[in-house]
């Protein structure tokens, strides 16, 4: 693919975590998270440790905390649900900055936040060191069906095309006077949605038929698979084996 | 992307690590069973068909609409997949689009994204396109009949997704806020979510069936006017399939 669908969370560079196999990160990045949300709330030690361990895979992969750190605050609408939980909870109150909060509310909020909170960064850290194309690669090679890589291949392909569109069609909305904010103004909105859902069925025809015409017969060809060294098997599941160390830890000494 | 988005996926932690295991399963089951049917409808035109609309929903999420003051949603886009393409394909191509949000854009935790894909492309989509199929007699009166039944389809898709969340929390659930707390809060942002959403699905179904109803699913089988005719009025003696 081209330059135009990098997507805005890939950082391109020739790290070992960027060469890994991507179906060795999306299993290891899944592990880890899995992880994290079985860890005891209140294992505060534990959440230093991923952090930690996210940190050295940065600093393998040569991704600056300070890009990661802007991309994080996608998770910001979260943090708003968890500040509300040690004001609506019951139970034991505890006196912080003059307020009564709820303690129990305190922890929950606390464990949203802090889970949603490494969740993002592992994520981000996955997308960061993985392009679209090694990731639906990944995919196909844990043995999610074909099919399935091959839509999404498809429509992370043409996305960008309709978001253009959208974004064309709305642009000629607004210098006609349109304004989105308000509801009563949906209309418009509402025949560009059709117009952009007709323009996307009709082009999906139009790829099908060029499809069709290079001999498409409703499966992809088989890609070259050679098997991942045991040596990168090892190295993905390290992080893993980290992270399992740190749950396993945190349950036996709460 | 507006800086206050309400109708969020789902983030690590909100609900405990088995009952997200256990809700992997059913999505992955679900998907599956979309898959098998989607391409029994369209054979070797899965593949680019789906892409592209699976393309449309999501170009789709990033249409936000006004809530509350300072409040915004974005569409789900559930039922308006399914009333346009089909429940199979429908489903299919939202929870491709949350799998790719969850491993290419950090949108919606890892571990969540059994939960996301059961609420909003399993659930949500069976909902609305059930509510649907269960109003087409009347969806084949006419045209203004047609906006009608897909408005109540998008809202209650909305507001049954927002069922799902409060199911598995209830199963799940990390944090201990109280489950009538829990159930009015999403009930109620979720319902007023599903009028925006209702709004824009009805009206987008509207702005199709005018200019090519042969590609409304809900409308195949009824009698239709070709697609030159303009502003199509659906014939209303339509109830034959």
């Amino acid at each position: 693919m081209g330059a135009g669908h990098a997507h805005p969370l890939h950082l391109p560079g020739t790290s070992p975590v960027h060469r890994l196999s991507p179906q060795v990160k999306v299993l290891a990045a899944f592990m880890v998270v899995f992880c994290v949300v079985a860890t005891p709330r209140a294992a505060f030690a534990t959440y230093g440790g991923y952090l930690v361990l996210l940190a050295a895979v940065w600093v393998i992969a040569a991704i600056p905390p300070g890009w990661i750190g802007r991309r994080a605050l996608i998770e910001l609408p979260f943090v708003v649900l968890a500040v509300l939980l040690p004001f609506a909870q019951g139970g034991e109150r505890v006196d912080v900055a003059g307020l009564s909060l709820s303690a129990d509310g305190l922890l929950d909020g606390w464990n949203i936040i802090i889970k949603g909170t490494l969740g993002v960064l592992t994520s981000l850290t996955l997308a960061a060191t993985t392009s679209p194309r090694d990731l639906l690669l990944g995919l196909q090679r844990l043995r999610i069906p074909a099919t399935i890589t091959t839509i999404a291949t498809l429509m992370l392909r043409y996305v960008e095309v309709i978001i253009g569109e959208a974004r064309r069609m709305r642009i000629a909305r607004v210098s006609r006077g349109h304004d989105p904010r308000l509801l009563w103004q949906a209309g418009a909105t509402a025949r560009s949605v059709g117009r952009l859902f007709l323009r996307s069925y009709e082009r999906g025809e139009r790829v099908h038929l060029a499809m069709v015409a290079r001999g498409f017969t409703g499966a992809m060809p088989a890609l070259d698979e050679r098997p991942v060294p045991r040596l990168e098997w090892t190295l993905g599941m390290l992080p893993v084996a980290v992270a399992l160390a740190l749950v396993v830890g945190a349950w036996a000494t709460a | 992307m507006s800086s206050s988005v309400v109708a969020m996926h789902i983030s690590d932690g909100i609900i405990n690590a088995p009952t997200s295991a256990v809700f992997g399963v059913v999505a992955a089951g679900g998907l599956a069973f979309a898959l098998a049917k989607s391409r029994a409808q369209l054979d070797e035109r899965t593949a680019p068909m789906a892409g592209l609309v699976a393309a449309f929903v999501f170009a789709l999420q990033l249409i936000n609409f006004p809530i509350l003051p300072g409040v915004s949603g974005h569409l789900l886009g559930g039922a308006l997949a399914a009333i346009l393409v089909g429940p199979w394909l429908g489903s299919l191509c939202v929870g491709i689009v949350l799998i790719v949000q969850a491993l290419l854009f950090a949108d919606g935790g890892l571990t969540a994204l059994g939960l996301n894909i059961t609420n909003m492309a399993i659930i949500g989509t069976a909902v609305g396109f059930g509510v649907a199929l269960a109003l087409r007699p009347l969806a084949t009166r006419g045209r203004q009949w047609l906006i009608g039944v897909a408005f109540i389809s998008a809202f209650m898709n909305t507001v049954i997704t927002s069922l799902g969340f409060v199911l598995q929390y209830t199963i799940g659930g990390a944090a201990g806020a109280s489950l009538g707390a829990v159930l009015i809060s999403m009930i109620g942002l979720h319902a007023l979510i599903g009028i925006g959403e209702g709004i824009i699905t009805a009206l987008t179904v509207g702005a199709v069936a005018s200019s090519r109803s042969d590609l409304v699913y809900l409308l195949r089988g009824a009698p239709q006017h070709t697609r030159t005719a303009a502003a199509a009025q659906i014939t209303p003696q339509g109830s034959a399939s």
